[in-house]
């Protein structure tokens, strides 16, 4: 109950946390309720292919004449999905490595490092277009699965450091001497510590996500959905010269539009978020 | 001691990851013989069977040798200086990267020291006079910039001034017409081409800077020994270049050593959407034609850059860091 009280404590003294909250909750509407309001148009009619804005079409139609904007409401929903799950997965392989290696220690630590360090010396986009070919994303779980593999080794890192700098604080070794299990002390004393920093790095890696998602689609590595934002980029880049200054440069602006807003959501919400909850940026 | 520990576990490192990247890669599906097959079915007409035949000897790789033996012959290749031949390219994989890797670090090299460079300056300034308007300018620029990918800046700059205002090439490292050479017309046309794709990386990476300095000059100017330098009735400006500066500065060295290895991976996305023939290019174009000598040899090369890039930020930092330098 307290955590919901602070929760809004927050958003009501940080305005910057505050619109981006505002900004993500019309997004997540838009993701589960808006395709039950705008019925997806699949209807092709190339009379009316690559209209500009206008009252029929609030954003205009695509290259065979679809209506824009039920495409951009039922793309918000896979991109949505595809960026949690990225972001779930990314967050539990990273804590559970960070987790392990910093509670454990020892040679298990050295070797799990050693694992992430070689992880860190790759860089991940360019391993995300292999993976891409080498897993077959036939769903949201495949692409998030695909997109998380790579991309946990920094957060597993910090949270690794984050979990040896608590070892050494007095209350933990109060539960260790009372001798509170294991797991109490990870679940219990633990994780309440690093949960603002674990909640932050969610939505900067669901930002990361999407980033990477809809790259992998302009690169035409993804075969996936439709309506994909990042599907509707490519097919803006590829199919329509929206480049080349043609009215398909609607069909183009929408999906960038989407992205940008949403990524400044996560953004605004998230360093509202670290400066609300990190003691250290309130004080300035 | 420690360096001989620490040079070992650098060769690990690169060898485990070039590993990994050595079974990732031959796990995707298709392989460039059955790519060159299906061409030359297309092209000269031959029947399937025959054309695999002869691709199989063109490439000079056989697609049914166990993964094992492919890796021990190319490791042991790897030890005699050879990093094989480039499948599609028909040429030595290093000589491919030879040629595209200028390409990537003329771009990144450029907009990594103006970004940093105009950062630096921006959040030093910024954390000195926290209450004009420049404050509020530069946090709002940075996070409108950060949340644009940079590949969709490019794409919106080709839109606006190559395609719209005509005043700047969209594509490719230099024109056509110039003879490539030492000479004035081809060094104009490569910086022209070069404008819009540098911009493309300034553009987003220049708030980061901007911000993480800004970040650590704020933490310095709250140390005791700034607030004794102005007791001390020290210059403003030696205060802010000797004290704050080279302070805050420190951490951000390390940053900048690792983007600067990173750098050498180049971007597949900015550099596919310019059509430039940077690293980054010829690895998208190494995963559509599957060929695995390319990419092996493009991820080492990153690996390699990579992991000095960061022995390079760990010596840097020793020497500039008086505390850590006393550690030993």
């Amino acid at each position: 109950m307290d955590t919901i009280k602070g929760f809004f404590s927050v958003m009501n003294r940080n305005k910057q946390a505050f619109a981006g909250l505002i900004i993500l909750l019309i997004f997540l509407f838009m993701a589960v309720i808006g395709p039950y309001i705008i019925p997806l148009d699949t209807h092709t009619n190339y009379a009316e292919r690559l209209q500009l804005p206008s009252l029929k079409h609030p954003f205009g139609t695509d290259y065979a004449g679809r209506d824009t904007l039920s495409q951009f409401v039922h793309g918000s929903r896979n991109v949505l999905i595809v960026a949690f799950l990225s972001a779930l997965f990314t967050l539990l392989i990273a804590f559970i490595m960070g987790t392990v290696s910093g509670v454990v220690g020892g040679t298990v630590d050295a070797v799990l490092m050693f694992i992430t360090n070689i992880i860190l010396t790759v860089p991940s986009f360019p391993i995300m277009m292999v993976l891409s070919m080498v897993i077959k994303i036939s769903d949201p779980v495949t692409f998030g699965l695909v997109l998380s593999i790579w991309s946990w080794a920094g957060l597993a890192r910090a949270i690794r450091s984050q979990i040896l700098s608590l070892k050494q604080r007095d209350f933990i070794e109060a539960s260790r001497i009372l001798g509170l299990s294991l797991p109490h002390i990870i679940f219990a004393e633990m994780l309440p510590n690093i949960t603002s920093y674990i909640a932050i790095n969610f939505i900067m890696i669901m930002r990361g996500a999407i980033t990477a998602s809809v790259g992998l689609m302009v690169l035409g590595l993804v075969p996936f959905s439709s309506t994909h934002w990042g599907m509707m980029l490519q097919m803006a880049i590829s199919n329509t010269g929206a480049l080349y200054g043609s009215n398909a440069i609607a069909y183009f602006l929408v999906p960038v539009l989407g992205i940008v807003l949403f990524q400044m959501g996560c953004l605004f919400f998230a360093n509202g978020l670290d400066e609300a909850l990190n003691p250290r940026l309130r004080a300035q | 001691m420690v360096w001989i520990r620490r040079l070992i576990l650098i060769i690990l490192t690169i060898f485990f990851a070039m590993t990994v990247t050595f079974i990732v890669i031959r796990m995707m599906p298709g392989d460039p013989v059955e790519t060159l097959a299906m061409e030359m079915v297309r092209n000269q007409g031959v029947n399937y069977e025959e054309a695999y035949a002869r691709a199989k000897s063109m490439l000079n790789y056989d697609p049914d040798i166990p993964m094992i033996q492919q890796y021990g012959r190319y490791v042991s290749g790897l030890l005699r200086g050879n990093f094989g031949e480039s499948m599609s390219f028909k040429r030595p994989v290093v000589e491919v990267i030879a040629g595209a890797l200028p390409w990537t670090l003329l771009l990144l090299s450029i907009s990594l020291f103006v970004s940093f460079v105009v950062g630096i300056f921006i959040g030093m300034y910024v954390a000195w006079r926290r209450n004009t308007i420049v404050d509020p300018v530069v946090s709002i620029y940075a996070s409108i910039a950060g949340s644009i990918p940079d590949y969709i800046v490019g794409l919106l700059l080709i839109i606006i001034f190559a395609v719209n205002l005509k005043w700047l090439p969209n594509r490719g490292p230099y024109d056509s017409s110039v003879m490539p050479g030492f000479n004035w017309p081809y060094i104009a046309s490569v910086l022209e081409h070069a404008i819009l794709p540098i911009s493309a990386y300034i553009i987003t990476g220049l708030g980061g800077w901007a911000l993480a300095m800004k970040g650590n000059a704020i933490s310095v100017l709250g140390e005791d020994y700034i607030t004794a330098a102005k007791a001390r009735g020290l210059s403003q400006r030696r205060i802010i270049t000797t004290y704050v500066g080279r302070n805050a500065l420190l951490p951000l060295i390390t940053n900048l050593a690792i983007s600067f290895g990173m750098m050498f991976g180049g971007s597949p996305l900015v550099e596919n959407i310019f059509a430039y023939p940077g690293v980054g290019y010829f690895l998208n174009q190494a995963v559509g034609r599957r060929d695995f000598t390319l990419m092996q040899g493009m991820f080492l090369m990153i690996t390699v850059a990579v992991v000095l890039a960061n022995l390079i930020a760990e010596i840097l930092y020793s020497i500039l860091d008086p505390r850590i330098r006393q550690e030993g």
